[in-house]
């Protein structure tokens, strides 16, 4: 569980990136934070590690106080996975990159072997086992930063931008590994202004703007609220957008997912054929 | 990474900053000569301490002290080396005399690094890149230096970021042995050169989308000329060079062990 009691972060530029965040994370909840450029999400998301700690307040993860212990104790049970993977690649080859947190934190030969197998095959990335990280491609080299964080399977999972350069059948993976995750009762944290992503996983969202939470709530009302979501400068996704401007037949408003839309949608034609 | 904050330029404006940079690098090749020709910590002493004014006079003394900080660690190591190799070296005797040789060295760094720090934080990228286009360098390498010292900030931050990327996956920088800890900064440095190089080729991509260098004789906004604090700066870089070189040449420095001996 993650506590955070009204936290302030100020760097040492004097940048003021958390104005008094207060929120709880439950074991196994599914969080999107949400927010415009320089929000503070990635910086409210480094203090889930220890990497930051608050200048005032105080965040605790699983009732330890992040001032208390080391980025390495912390990081065996939270995993963060970087916004840009070119900061942690330095392997000769994607398995020993992987394999890299796995040796810091004391696992077993045997194990490491079998984590290993279990994330390259899950991010699609057996065939560049031995191939070095810095050939591949933009969103093959985010997959092996992805992977060497999985493989060790934190309690709680963070990803800053995830989603960024991934196509469609990685996206779709991403989605398919968190709500696994998420039947595991792990917690993940994601990061991202995708949000046709996000409202296709429908997490909670919190919605950050100027070092604040402006919004936090289930995905379907979030996410179909246009005053909340103009000043945290998101737009609603498509399907959101269509039901906005429909209002007027008596839809219903929150609709996210294309399902539902449908079956709204199909309603309504039934409806006007009578 | 607190060594790079001394080199980070910071737009104000003071006496210091306005003076023309190819005399200031003048200045501070001066305080490098008259430093190497001095061994002994007396003098090295005078040099630290003449060029406290300017850091006042610039009013950056914060960031100075930082990069001071910064320097602490090299400077730790430098002393230690230098003692311990020059005192089992002469056989265990003298250790007064050891400890003040070792003090020099430490100073000479210390007096290096502060005059090159006082450059660099009152003198801008842009300016630096003028000095040297008007001292007729071709301007590929005026250009290539002043982008170098425009990203040592860049590369400061990221070195912080690759620190947290690696830390969140369980690597402990302060573990193991001494050998150990050297290793521990692959995972750091690795990343730090790879990304500074793809940073560099993508870099020139983009430059030469846009035309870098398509006119063939650029000429300048802003043109440098001398002023009067330009002047008093040659003079006052002649005196300190006259001076060590005459002290140097026809003197004999006393020890501070011999100077504090004779007074007990
Ligand atoms: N290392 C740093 N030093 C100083 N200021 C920083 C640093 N990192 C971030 N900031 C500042 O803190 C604020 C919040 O930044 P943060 O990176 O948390 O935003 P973000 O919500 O993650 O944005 P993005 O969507 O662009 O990733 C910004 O104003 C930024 O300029
Ligand atoms: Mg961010």
């Amino acid at each position: 569980m993650i506590e955070a009691k009204n936290v302030y972060f100020t760097y040492p530029n004097d940048v003021e990136a958390l104005k008094g965040v207060s929120l709880t994370i439950k074991n196994g909840e599914f969080v999107a934070i949400m927010g415009e450029n320089g929000a503070g999400k990635t910086t409210l998301v480094k203090h889930f590690n220890g990497l930051l700690k608050p200048t005032t307040g105080t965040v605790h993860i699983d009732g330890v106080n992040t001032t208390k212990v080391s980025v390495a104790t912390l990081a065996r049970n939270v995993g963060f996975v970087f916004q840009n993977p070119d900061h942690q690649l330095f392997s000769e080859t994607v398995e020993e990159e992987i394999a890299f947190a796995l040796k810091n934190f004391g696992f077993k030969e045997k194990i490491i072997k079998r984590r290993l197998t279990w994330a390259l095959n899950l991010l699609d990335l057996t065939k560049y086992r031995k191939t070095s990280p810095f050939m591949l491609s933009g969103g093959e080299r985010k997959r092996v930063a992805l992977a060497s964080v999985l493989a060790w399977n934190p309690k709680i999972l963070m990803l800053d931008e995830p989603t960024i350069g991934q196509d469609y059948r990685q996206k779709e993976k991403l989605l398919q590994f968190i709500l696994q995750m998420k039947a595991q009762r792990k917690t993940v944290i994601i990061v991202t202004h995708d949000v046709e992503f996000v409202a296709e996983c429908s997490p909670r969202i919190l919605l950050m703007r100027k070092g604040r939470i402006v919004a936090d709530g289930e995905a379907r009302k979030v996410l179909t609220n246009p005053e909340i979501l103009t000043q945290a400068s998101i737009v609603p996704p498509q399907i959101t957008q269509i039901f906005l401007q429909l209002s007027d037949f008596q839809l219903p408003k929150e609709v996210i997912d294309v399902y539902k839309a449908r079956e709204k949608l199909l309603n309504l034609l039934e409806a006007k054929a009578k | 990474m607190s060594v790079f904050d001394g080199l980070k330029f910071r737009r104000v404006y003071s006496p210091i900053h306005n003076l023309d940079p190819r005399i200031k690098f003048i200045y501070v090749c001066a305080i490098f000569v008259a430093a190497i020709i001095f061994w002994e910590l007396l003098p090295l002493i005078i040099l630290f301490l003449i060029q406290v004014p300017f850091v006042i006079l610039a009013g950056v003394q914060r960031q100075w002290l930082r990069s001071m900080r910064g320097a602490a660690f090299l400077a730790t190591i430098i002393f230690s080396t230098n003692f311990i190799f020059s005192f089992i070296g002469a056989g265990y005797v003298d250790p007064a005399y050891y400890l003040e040789y070792a003090s020099a060295m430490t100073l000479r760094f210390i007096v290096l690094i502060e005059s090159f720090s006082v450059f660099f934080l009152t003198t801008s990228p842009d300016h630096l890149g003028l000095a040297l286009e008007q001292t007729r360098i071709p301007y590929e390498f005026c250009f290539a230096f002043t982008t170098a010292v425009r990203f040592v900030p860049v590369l400061a931050e990221e070195a912080q970021t690759i620190m947290d990327a690696q830390k969140a996956r369980g690597l402990e920088l302060e573990r193991g042995n001494f050998l150990k800890r050297i290793r521990n900064y692959i995972p750091i440095l690795i990343p730090l050169i790879v990304s500074a190089i793809r940073r560099s080729l993508e870099l020139a991509e983009a430059m030469e989308s846009r035309a870098w260098g398509a006119t063939e004789n650029r000429t300048n906004l802003y043109v440098l000329k001398m002023h009067r604090g330009d002047f008093v700066l040659i003079a006052v870089t002649i005196l300190i060079l006259a001076v060590a070189i005459y002290i140097r040449l026809f003197f004999g420095i006393p020890s501070l062990n011999e100077l504090l001996g004779s007074f007990s």
